[in-house]
C-alpha cells in the first residue's frame, strides 16, 4: 500500500506538470493584448533596488525560478535509495553539455564521500611494475586530455521494453549525460606500469561500499579510456566518482567505475556480478548476450514531451538529443505524423564522436494532434530501429540496451504523452 | 632586452638538463611508486571462474544458514524469496517466463561470482565484514537454497571452481553486428511511408503500480 501511495503521488507529479503547462496555453497569450502589460508598465523590485553583492554566492546556483530543474527518482522502482537511480531532466536542458549537478546518478551502495588525500589507484596483475598512484601523480602525466563524451546507463529506457510506461523523457531517457572530462589516457598509466605479454583484459574496481567491478578489454583501455578527475572543468562530483572515475567512451555506463581505486591486468575476463547476473541481455530463447558494451545509436525528442507539452499554437521549435556509441551522429530525421512522412532535423552545436548531439526542427502547430518521433543515423550507417524491430530480435526481457524510436502523442490541448504506435 | 639575452644561455643549459633528466626516470616517468606485496594482498580480493584469486578456507551449508538468517534474511527473505523489492536469491524458474527471476540457481553462471560479490559488498551496508570462511558458508547455503547441493555440503577452496551452475552455458558474446546487421545501411523511407497509424498503448493507460513481482525494475 505504501508503494501504491507513492506511485500515485509520482503520477500526480507527472500529470501536475502537464496540467500547469496546459493552463498557460489559455492565460499566457498576450500577443494581441488590449491592455498594457504590467511587466512593462510597472517597475519591478529588481529594477529599483540593489541586489545581493558578490560575497553572497561563492559557489553560484541557478535562479530560484529554476527550482523545478532537478534530478528526479521514481521511489517504487528500487528497494532502497542507496541502490537506485535518478534521472537527468532532459526536457529542461538545451545545448549538449549536462550541468554537473543534473547528471543522473546510479549507485549500488550509495555515494562514497572519498577524501582525496586518502585515495589511491593501484595498478597490478600482469604488469612489470605494480604501482600506486595518487590523483596528484596522475595530474603530472604529460598527456592530459579534455574530451566530451556521453555516458548512458545500459538500462536507460529499460522500463519501456514491454510497452510505454513512464510519462516524461526524464524518466524514459534520463539515464544519460554529457560532460567534458579532464584526465589522463589510461594507456599512459598502463605503459608506465609495463604491460605483460599475456595482458588482454583488466578489472576496474571502485572504492565505494559496492566495490563495483567490471572487466574491460585491454584493446578498449588502450584505445580511448581516460582516468578522469574533472567534469566540465571542475572536480568530479562525489556522486560521479570523486576523486577519480574510469571513462569508457561510447560503452555502457556501468563500466565507468566511479571512485576508481584499483586496476588489475589479466589474461581473461572476470565474469563478475555486474557482467553476468546484471548487464547481460536476456533474449526470448532464455539465453543471454554478454559483454554488450557498445551503446547503440539513439535519439529522443526532449521538447515537446510529457513534462514539456506544447503551450503555443503557431511557430514552435522541436528540440532533441541524439547520440551513438559507435561514433558521430550523421543525421536525425523527425516525423510529426507518426512516421508517414519524415524531414531532416538541423544539428546544432558541436557534432563530436561519442557525444550528445543537439537537433532542432521548426514547425507550425495548428492545434491538431501530433505523433512525434525522431530517428538517428550514425556515421557507421546504423539507423535507429523501431521498438517493434528491436523486439523482433531481442524479445522483451532484455532490460538493457533499449534504443528504439520513442513516440510522443501531442493532444489537441497540447498535453503530451508516451505512446507506442503501429 | 639585454637582460633577457644574457639569461638565454643559462636557460638553454637548464632545458638541456631537463631533457636529459626525463628519460633517466625510466618508463614510469617517476610518477607513482611501487605497490608493496602487502598492499596488493589487502586490495586484491577478486575471484575468477578459473580459480584465480580463490582464497583458502571452507564453509558448510549449516554454518551458512545461521549467518544468512542473522545477516541476510531481513532483505532476501528466510527462504531467499526476497522481502518487498529486495533481490530474490533462490528459485529455479524458467528464463523464458514473463518477468523471469534471475537467481543463482536460474541465471548466475559461476559460483566464484557469488563468492566474489558477497565478499566485496554484502551484507548491504556492512561490506567486507565477513570472513572468508563465512563467505564460503553463505555461498554453500545459497547453493542449497537453490536445490543445487545437499544440506551436508561443504564448499571449499579446492572445490569452488569445479561446482557448475545450471545456467553456465546460457551466455554468448555480443553478436549485434551479425544478428542486427539489418539495422545498418538501409536508407529509411521519408515520404508516404505508411497508410495509417494506430496507437497501440499509452503510458497513462498502463497500470505501473508496483507489486513484488510485476513492476518494471531498474538494474
Amino acid at each position: 500500500m505504501e508503494s501504491d501511495r507513492s506511485h500515485r503521488a509520482s503520477r500526480r507529479r507527472f500529470l501536475g506538470g502537464v496540467g500547469a503547462a496546459v493552463a498557460l496555453l489559455g492565460s499566457g497569450r498576450r500577443a494581441g493584448a488590449a491592455t498594457p502589460d504590467p511587466a512593462i508598465t510597472e517597475l519591478p523590485d529588481w529594477t529599483r533596488y540593489l541586489g545581493e553583492g558578490v560575497a553572497s554566492r561563492p559557489y553560484g546556483r541557478p535562479s530560484e525560478f529554476e527550482a523545478h530543474v532537478v534530478r528526479r527518482n521514481v521511489a517504487w522502482l528500487t528497494a532502497s535509495p542507496e541502490s537506485s537511480v535518478n534521472f537527468t531532466p532532459l526536457h529542461d536542458l538545451d545545448g549538449t553539455i549536462t550541468p554537473n549537478g543534473l547528471c543522473f546518478e546510479r549507485h549500488h551502495s550509495g555515494v562514497a564521500e572519498v577524501d582525496p588525500a586518502k585515495h589511491r589507484l593501484m595498478v597490478h596483475g600482469l604488469v612489470e611494475r605494480p604501482r600506486v598512484f595518487t590523483v596528484a601523480d596522475l595530474k603530472r602525466f604529460p598527456g592530459r586530455a579534455n574530451r566530451v563524451y556521453f555516458m548512458e546507463c545500459a538500462a536507460n529506457s529499460g522500463m519501456e521494453w514491454r510497452g510505454a510506461q513512464l510519462n516524461g523523457c526524464q524518466f524514459t531517457h534520463g539515464m544519460v549525460h554529457n560532460v567534458m572530462y579532464t584526465g589522463v589516457p589510461l594507456k599512459a598509466v598502463l605503459e608506465a606500469c609495463g604491460l605483460g605479454p599475456n595482458a588482454s583484459w583488466l578489472l576496474a574496481e571502485g572504492a565505494d561500499a559496492a566495490a563495483m567491478t567490471r572487466s574491460v578489454p585491454l584493446a578498449k583501455a588502450l584505445d580511448d579510456c581516460l582516468l578522469a578527475w574533472a567534469m566540465n572543468g571542475e572536480a568530479l562530483r562525489p556522486e560521479q566518482g570523486y576523486p577519480l572515475r574510469l571513462v569508457v567512451p561510447g560503452w555502457e555506463g556501468n563500466m565507468w567505475i566511479k571512485w576508481l581505486r584499483r586496476i588489475e591486468v589479466g589474461d581473461r575476463p572476470w565474469h563478475h556480478r555486474e557482467e553476468t547476473a546484471k548487464y547481460t541481455d536476456l533474449m526470448a530463447d532464455g539465453r543471454a548476450r554478454r559483454f554488450t558494451f557498445i551503446m547503440d545509436a539513439k535519439s529522443v525528442v526532449t521538447n515537446p514531451s510529457p513534462q514539456a507539452p506544447l503551450v503555443h499554437k503557431g511557430t514552435n521549435l522541436l528540440s532533441g538529443l541524439a547520440w551513438s556509441g559507435r561514433g558521430r551522429v550523421k543525421r536525425v530525421d523527425v516525423t510529426l505524423d507518426g512516421g508517414r512522412n519524415w524531414r531532416h532535423a538541423r544539428l546544432d552545436g558541436p557534432v563530436l564522436p561519442l557525444s550528445l548531439t543537439r537537433f532542432y526542427f521548426p514547425f507550425n502547430w495548428n492545434g491538431r494532434e501530433l505523433l512525434i518521433q525522431s530517428r538517428v543515423i550514425d556515421e557507421t550507417g546504423y539507423v535507429q530501429p523501431t521498438k517493434q524491430a528491436l523486439r523482433q530480435v531481442r524479445g522483451t526481457s532484455s532490460i538493457y540496451h533499449n534504443n528504439g524510436i520513442q513516440t510522443w502523442h501531442v493532444h489537441a490541448g497540447g498535453e503530451t504523452e508516451n505512446v507506442e504506435i503501429s | 632586452m639585454s637582460r633577457f639575452l644574457s639569461l638565454a644561455p643559462a636557460l638553454l643549459v637548464l632545458v638541456g638538463v631537463l631533457a636529459l633528466a626525463l628519460p633517466a626516470l625510466g618508463q614510469t616517468r617517476g610518477l607513482g611508486r611501487p605497490a608493496l606485496p602487502e598492499e596488493i594482498k589487502a586490495w586484491d580480493i577478486d575471484l575468477r571462474p578459473d580459480g584465480h584469486g580463490v582464497p583458502p578456507g571452507q564453509g558448510s551449508v549449516k554454518e551458512g544458514e545461521a549467518i544468512f538468517l542473522k545477516q541476510c534474511a531481513a532483505c532476501h527473505g528466510e527462504f531467499g524469496e526476497g522481502a518487498g523489492r529486495w533481490p530474490v536469491v533462490a528459485g529455479r524458474e524458467s528464463l523464458v517466463n514473463e518477468n523471469p527471476e534471475k537467481t543463482v540457481g536460474s541465471y548466475w553462471p559461476h559460483v566464484t561470482t557469488v563468492f566474489d560479490y558477497v565478499r566485496r559488498t554484502m551484507p548491504f551496508g556492512n561490506a567486507q565484514s565477513l570472513t572468508d570462511g563465512e563467505v564460503y558458508a553463505l555461498t554453500a547455503f545459497l547453493l542449497h537454497m537453490n536445490d543445487l547441493v545437499k544440506e551436508d555440503f561443504v564448499l571449499a577452496s579446492d572445490t569452488i571452481a569445479a561446482v557448475a551452475l545450471p545456467n553456465a552455458g546460457g551466455f554468448y558474446d555480443d553478436d549485434r553486428e551479425t544478428t542486427e546487421k539489418h539495422f545498418w545501411g538501409t536508407e529509411p523511407c521519408m515520404k508516404n511511408c505508411k497508410a495509417e497509424v494506430t496507437i497501440l498503448n499509452r503510458a497513462r493507460a498502463l497500470d505501473v503500480t508496483p507489486d513484488d513481482k510485476g513492476a518494471p525494475k531498474v538494474e
